[in-house]
């Protein structure tokens, strides 16, 4: 190769294949840095250590795993260049629906009362068959009409949340079958949120149908003369999105014994704030649930750090919230760059 | 007429189309002929891409008819075009920038350990050898095929572009402006592509405004003007200055302006 390159192409570009690290290195310095000055404010202010806590590290990995389950299904949508303001909605019509197959007999004021004391499967293959199927919706109105992902998502939202509402006039679901609220018991959310990252992960480092979901957020018109169907592959990908937000819907539920329609507000911007400070990029074609997972936890800490000092929950929210803004002019600025060239 | 002895690969009948009130394509009746290389000369706005874009199945023509070796086809969409072994070169890249070179090569048509719809696993191993392979023929050099196509060269990105169509290309090959944004010895690299695609045998259209690359490439040139075609010229019978006046209308002389036409 080596005489050959002065020749052809190669001498028209010898110096772009600079070293580079994998964009979650930054996320993860990030996150080592944030939990670093907890840690030392930790010392400052209580005396003792943040981190060397084995309780506080499992609650906060718990507090952010259902949310965490969904932006794996947002970060997928979000590499495709879209985006799914459904996903705190679908939670709450979930929660409901699956709460509603999962009483036991001995609760009188059951939503159906013929149907109690069902298997384990009845309520979460309903429940996953529900979010799957208003992913499916999301994902044909994009594809098919060509709304604007925002725009298409944006009355999922509504409608999943009037649907949750209207589900039981506004009543909480109680009084799931044990083996329904086992499904949140102890670290049972946590050891689901890594189940659905690593099959995740690996889907879109191996398959086909992760190539394709890279290649449609790069350049969808190149994805659609290159073969690919862009309109089935994207109902896909939403309908994974709906069905991630249906299985935390169930993990939520389970774990709290209880669903109630308004569970799940605000999860979606949760969930996309984790995607993209974990590096994905809100213009598509580029990040992982390795990212993704980095982010979440960067939120675990902010949350729990917060919690540690004792300080108010509302400095949290408008610390989440600057950190968003950083990711996302981050991410601006990259593309930017990239544009220069 | 020297080609018309070989068998007819494509024939467009009154090909028409419109964008609402522009006639962008209006009546194109086009032939090519097995193992002919041809260009498609004409100014901006002339309707080549818009052409190119009916042949190829990425939309539908408002009116005419399409033959395709031998028989009547109507192309719903790209894929149905490459499975009947026709590649294009768009004239806007199309190239997926956050992925390396395999898997653009790739694209559409992924090797596969077994099938799971979608979810079958990519056989990457596979994948990549028949790119080194695949740009090696073409005679394409690339550094690192693992670099994402967007870290690349314009020159770089045309390139591997080209391969893949020449690669797959088992009947026609179509090439909208390939050299458009190139630098000299990319130009050249890309000319040479074309020239093995010659002795290969298979048929080429090339769109380009390069005039003295089609005088040097091809066998037979399409002058296209306002959506039509206005006239299509042997190689072996014509010059520069013919082709000139049949581009902008003006029949004699080169050096009158177009713009009474
Ligand atoms: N999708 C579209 N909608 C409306 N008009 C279009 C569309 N695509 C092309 N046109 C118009 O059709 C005409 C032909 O366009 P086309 O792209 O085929 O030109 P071209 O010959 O390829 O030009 P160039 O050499 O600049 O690439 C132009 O007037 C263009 O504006
Ligand atoms: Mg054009």
């Amino acid at each position: 190769m080596a005489q050959v390159a002065t020749t052809g192409t190669t001498a028209s570009l010898p110096d772009k294949s600079r070293p580079q690290w994998p964009a979650e290195f930054n996320v993860f310095i990030g996150l080592i840095l944030i939990a670093l000055v907890f840690e030392a404010l930790g010392w400052i202010f209580q005396g003792h250590s943040f981190l060397l806590n084995f309780q506080r590290l499992s609650i906060m990995v718990l507090q952010v795993s259902i949310v965490g389950i969904i932006a794996v299904g947002v970060t997928q949508v979000i590499i495709t260049g879209g985006i799914d303001l459904s996903s705190g909605s679908l939670v709450g019509a979930t929660a409901m629906i699956a709460m509603s197959l999962a009483q036991v007999s001995t609760y009188e004021r059951a939503v159906f009362p013929a149907l109690t004391d069902l298997p384990v499967i009845v309520p979460v293959g309903v429940g996953l068959l529900c979010g799957l199927a208003a992913g499916f919706v999301n994902g044909a109105l994009i594809a098919y009409t060509k709304i604007p992902p925002f725009i298409a998502t944006l009355g999922m939202m509504v409608t999943a949340r009037g649907f949750a509402k209207w589900y039981t006039k506004g009543q909480p679901v109680s009084f799931p079958t044990d083996d329904f609220a086992a499904i949140g018991a102890g670290m049972n959310p946590v050891l689901i949120f890594i189940a659905v990252a690593v099959l995740f992960s690996l889907i879109l480092r191996f398959t086909v149908y992760g190539r394709r979901t890279y290649a449609i957020g790069s350049n969808e018109q190149a994805a659609r003369v290159s073969g690919i169907n862009v309109e089935h592959h994207l109902m896909l990908v939403y309908g994974i999105a709906g069905g991630l937000a249906a299985l935390a819907g169930i993990v939520l539920a389970a774990r709290g014994l209880t669903a109630q329609a308004g569970a799940g507000v605000m999860y979606e911007l949760d969930a996309i704030a984790m995607a993209v400070i974990g590096g994905t990029s809100l213009s598509g074609g580029r990040g992982s649930i390795i990212g993704t997972t980095l982010g979440m936890l960067i939120f675990g800490v902010i949350i729990s750090g917060f919690t540690f000092l004792r300080l108010d929950a509302y400095y949290q929210e408008m610390i989440k919230g600057a950190i968003i803004v950083i990711a996302v002019v981050q991410d601006v600025y990259r593309q930017r760059m990239r544009g220069r060239i | 007429m020297s080609a018309d002895d070989g068998r007819i690969i494509l024939q467009t009948e009154a090909l028409t189309k419109h964008y609402g009130g522009v006639h962008a394509l209006d009546d194109a009746n086009f032939i090519l002929r097995d193992g002919e290389h041809v260009a498609i000369v004409g100014d901006n706005g002339a309707g080549k891409s818009t052409f190119v874009r009916q042949i190829t199945g990425v939309e539908q023509p408002t009116s005419g008819k399409i033959f395709f070796d031998g028989e009547e086809v109507s192309f719903k969409n790209p894929i149905e075009a490459r499975d009947h072994g026709i590649e294009t070169v768009f004239q806007n890249l199309a190239l997926a920038d956050d992925l390396d070179v395999p898997s653009n090569l790739f694209l559409g048509r992924e090797e596969t350990y077994f099938n799971l719809g979608p979810f079958s696993i990519l056989n990457e191993r596979s994948m990549g050898q028949k790119a080194l392979s695949a740009l090696k023929t073409t005679g394409v050099k690339i550094p690192d095929l693992k670099n994402k196509i967007r870290n690349m060269s314009g020159g770089q990105r045309q390139c591997v572009a080209i391969s893949r169509a020449a690669t797959f290309a088992s009947k026609l090959i179509i090439m909208d402006e390939p050299t458009a944004a190139l630098g000299v010895q990319e130009t050249a690299q890309v000319e040479n592509i074309i020239r093995g695609l010659k002795e290969r045998g298979i048929p080429l259209i090339l769109v380009s405004h390069n005039l003295r690359q089609v005088l040097d490439l091809v066998d037979r040139i399409w002058v296209w003007r306002r959506g039509k075609i206005v006239g299509a010229v042997d190689r072996d019978k014509t010059d520069g200055n013919e082709i000139v006046s049949l581009i902008t209308g003006v029949k004699s002389g080169v050096d009158e302006e177009a713009a009474f036409v």
